[in-house]
């Protein structure tokens, strides 16, 4: 039967250029899972918010959102909070947005349930631990009394669904659910939801830009992009013969595991360019009178020839970002040296000489935080000229200006604009050129992709390996996403808790992954393949905090083939045919 | 370079703000009137004529505003005051703008122990109960014009200097400050060239603020009689002046009062309509 039926929406904004939604029609039937897909603008999010009612004043909507038959678009507020928890409920990207920080978790279920009559007292309270049971927070009567800021995202997260489910909704809505999350946690979270679907019967709507989440999660699907419908069709059919030119692009755009890699072979036997020796970081914590030191990275070595690309790779906390911060200077390192050029670098960034620093650039992940608002385009990219050749002139500059522009591809009437007048796959260029515009020998790309939409991604990762080529640039690429890894890598370094896990090279880091944790992020990847088999989540739990590193080897508590010896001793990172690894069962496993 | 193009958004966005137009015009119009008023008056502010004291306002003879007790021109001496209320403006904002942006931005940028010692001398300086060092400096120096400005200018950067200081704190952690460090620009040039401008919104808002306060403690002081020494005037001598003729000749009063509200009014809503216009949660409206 029809649960929900939205026909003729369209939502626009006084100012707009274009409506956020235009003539939108679709259905969602009982306990089905129906995924929206789209780029960031395409409207998807304004669809949802729409059926929830919690659109903005100043949004003009028409048409009709019809649940059970009863239309719902400009329903009485008191009817809408009838409805929402009990009928529809929407679990958003942001839980800690989303969760009251004043209302420990069970108050806010109890509260939920207290308002709409469902359960009140003893009852109450014994629900709402079974709802969080069945969510998978650990240990539910402490999570009972905990507060939002005292949980992990993926624990927001569950509790968070909890809250949504608490009312035995007949829709709910997932807009972005796992945007925020570690790929493992993702992984969690989109099974739990399939779970929890299943069990009762519940709808899902489905909302996110990644088509690897829509192709393992949802029946039917909808492609929208700038507010219209693209396409609709099951997911099957939208995924092998979309019907659109436009869907195509997004599909092709879809990262995937099992492509070919893009990197060209790097001269074998150069010398590294970049040496990094017994490196490690920490910070100091205070905590009431003690001290804390949190070991953020552990001492470790690695390289990076001339024209390679070293790709790290580790989930939130395993010490990536600060482990090139500390590289680049940008953060004081404990021990351990960094020989660039054959020399060694000063701790500090401001001590380094202007020939070393201008040689080790870095793209970062927000491109307009990047950039200097104030300042427009044009001086942006000239600056660094101005700072390395005191002596050049305006048009000289002006000039180099312009031949960078082209380089990365953009126009040159935007040298005019101010970073907040660019998009973000503009902005990002702009910050490439004004790296390349030093000529460096290293470019560290720190998750430089991360906030991209699919297309303007693939072609931001073309422009670097075109730059590669080159010029023979060697790039460090920090990432979570392993579809990254494939297209632009050599080698791969693997990160958690601080430590190396693995160090190998890309074929083999896909054909024939050493280390357990290696092979949980190959399967926690969502395959943009409706036809692929689902699978349960690779890993259980998350990964502990640096504060108490669990003894042993770190993963140990997570890792699917621990034996006693993971728990006591600490493995050593060993060499292994084309790389390196550091787990006690290397050697008898086949993770391939 | 980048600070002019800071300064040439504000001033694009101020186009759509009207609260900030009509004050910002009422504000010229005044100084413009005080500046040239007195050259078209065949009145002297000094001139005294006991014959014709406390004269209504009228048109006869050009006294617009009347005379006061000792028979001088009102509305040569208004304007007069007026002329110094503003300067106090300009001289309390270029003292804030100059010493508290650079001094807080320094403690702020470079951090540590610099930035302890600075903002500590700034407690320091806020812990001296303001009337009674000025009440010092008049004892210790001659009354002067210039003492005013001194007294009023060295209270005024304090608080500038801790609001830039917390500004600045979070802009050097912003990436595009650690590209510009890996660039390689000096630390004197990324307080200058990306700090200062990036402060700079929030600093005109803050010092429109900032006048109507240093406005009214000149007034302030010239009403307890440590202020402007006659026949010199500001709006705040002549409100003490008119008080004792209250009843006789409210008018005396009642014009340089209603100028200093009219003044003091257009610098608070000219500085709330800036805050508005630079507060990103207002782009949601």
């Amino acid at each position: 039967m029809t649960l929900l039926r939205v026909s003729g929406l369209s939502i626009s904004y006084p100012g707009a250029s274009r409506p956020a939604v235009s003539e939108l029609s679709f259905t969602v039937n009982d306990g089905e899972s129906v995924g929206i897909v789209g780029e960031s603008g395409s409207g998807k999010t304004q669809t949802a918010l729409a059926v929830m009612g919690l659109l903005p004043a100043n949004a003009s909507v028409n048409g009709s959102i019809r649940l059970q038959g009863e239309e719902i678009l400009g329903a009485p507020a008191a009817r809408l909070n009838q409805l929402r928890p009990q009928k529809i409920a929407i679990v958003f990207q942001d839980p800690k947005a989303a969760l009251n920080p004043y209302l420990s978790v069970g108050k806010q279920l109890k509260r939920i349930m207290i308002a709409h009559g469902i359960a009140s007292g003893r009852d109450a309270v014994q629900r709402s631990l079974e709802m969080l049971q069945r969510v998978g927070l650990p240990d539910p009567e402490r999570q009972y009394r905990a507060y939002p800021h005292q949980l992990s995202g993926g624990m927001r997260q569950r509790a968070l669904i909890a809250s949504a489910l608490i009312a035995e909704p007949d829709l709910l809505i997932a807009d972005e659910p796992t945007t925020a999350l570690d790929v493992t946690i993702q992984a969690q979270i989109l099974n739990l939801l399939q779970e929890l679907r299943h069990a009762s019967n519940t709808a899902l709507l489905l909302i996110t830009h990644d088509l690897g989440v829509i192709a393992g999660n949802s029946e039917r699907t909808l492609v929208l992009d700038k507010g219209c419908l693209l396409e609709e069709g099951t997911t099957r059919q939208i995924f092998a013969a979309p019907g659109q030119e436009r869907s195509q692009a997004l599909i092709a755009a879809a990262p995937r595991l099992d492509a070919a890699a893009q990197a060209a072979p790097v001269t074998v036997g150069a010398m590294p360019l970049l040496e990094v020796d017994d490196i490690s970081v920490s910070f100091r914590e205070r905590r009431g009178r003690g001290r804390n030191d949190l070991h953020a990275v552990l001492p470790l070595s690695f390289n990076v020839l001339p024209g390679e690309t070293v790709a790290i790779v580790g989930e939130s906390g395993s010490g990536k970002t600060s482990l090139v911060r500390a590289v680049l200077g940008l953060l004081a390192k404990k021990t351990g040296t960094v020989g660039f050029l054959g020399m060694a670098l000063p701790d500090i960034v401001r001590k380094r000489s202007n020939e070393t620093r201008r040689r080790l650039q870095m793209v970062f992940q927000d491109p307009v935080a990047s950039l200097d608002p104030a300042m427009r385009v044009g001086s942006i990219i000239a600056e660094p000229i101005s700072v390395h050749e005191p002596g050049s002139k305006a048009a000289q500059r002006e000039q180099r200006v312009d031949e960078m522009l082209g380089r990365v591809g953009l126009e040159h009437e935007l040298k005019a604009r101010f970073p907040h007048e660019l998009s973000g796959g503009q902005a990002q260029r702009v910050a490439i050129a004004r790296a390349l515009v030093m000529q460096p020998k290293i470019l560290i790309c720190d998750e430089a992709v991360a906030a991209l939409d699919g297309t303007v991604r693939s072609d931001i990762l073309q422009l670097l390996l075109d730059e590669q080529t080159r010029s023979s640039l060697s790039l460090i690429i920090i990432t979570h996403d392993l579809t990254v890894v494939r297209q632009m890598s050599h080698r791969v370094l693997v990160m958690y808790l601080g430590r190396i896990c693995e160090l190998t090279t890309n074929d083999r880091l896909f054909r024939q992954p050493r280390h357990p944790y290696t092979r949980a992020l190959l399967d926690a990847m969502p395959l943009p393949d409706p036809t692929a088999a689902r699978q349960p989540p690779p890993v259980s739990g998350e990964a502990a905090s640096i504060l108490r590193p669990p003894s042993g080897c770190v993963f140990h508590p997570r890792c699917l083939h621990a034996n006693d010896a993971c728990s006591k001793d600490t493995p050593l990172l060993e060499e292994t045919q084309d790389g390196k690894v550091a787990c006690h069962r290397a050697a008898e496993l086949d993770l391939s | 370079m980048s600070a002019l193009t800071a300064l040439q958004q504000l001033i694009g966005q101020v186009r759509g703000s009207r609260v900030v137009l009509i004050s910002t015009g009422i504000l010229l119009a005044i100084a413009v009137v005080a500046l040239l008023g007195p050259l078209f008056s065949s009145h002297s502010y000094l001139a005294t004529d006991l014959d014709r004291r406390l004269l209504a306002p009228t048109l006869q003879n050009g006294q617009l505003f009347g005379t006061d007790d000792l028979g001088r021109d009102l509305f040569v001496r208004t304007m007069m005051g007026a002329q110094v209320t503003l300067l106090v403006a300009v001289i309390a904002s270029i003292v804030s703008l100059v010493i508290g942006v650079l001094y807080g931005a320094t403690a702020g940028f470079i951090g540590g122990k610099l930035d302890a010692l600075m903002m500590r001398a700034v407690d320091a300086l806020y812990a001296l109960p303001f009337i009674f060092l000025v009440i010092l400096l008049m004892v210790v120096f001659e009354r002067s014009f210039f003492l005013i400005f001194v007294a009023i200018g060295a209270i005024n950067w304090l608080e500038m200097a801790r609001i830039v200081r917390g500004q600045t704190l979070s802009l050097k952690e912003r990436e595009f400050v650690d590209a510009a460090r890996l660039i390689g620009v000096s630390s004197f040039g990324i307080i200058f060239r990306h700090i200062t401008p990036n402060l700079l919104g929030m600093v005109v808002v803050y010092m429109t603020l900032t006048i109507p306060q240093a406005i009214l403690v000149e007034s302030f002081l010239s009403f307890l009689g440590l202020g402007i020494q006659e026949p010199q005037t500001s709006l705040g001598a002549l409100v003490n002046g008119g008080v004792s003729q209250m009843e006789q000749a409210p008018w005396v009063l009642l014009i340089p009062a209603g100028l200093l509200a009219i003044v003091l009014l257009c610098f608070n809503f000219l500085g709330d309509g800036l805050r508005d216009l630079t507060d990103p949660r207002g782009e949601m409206q």
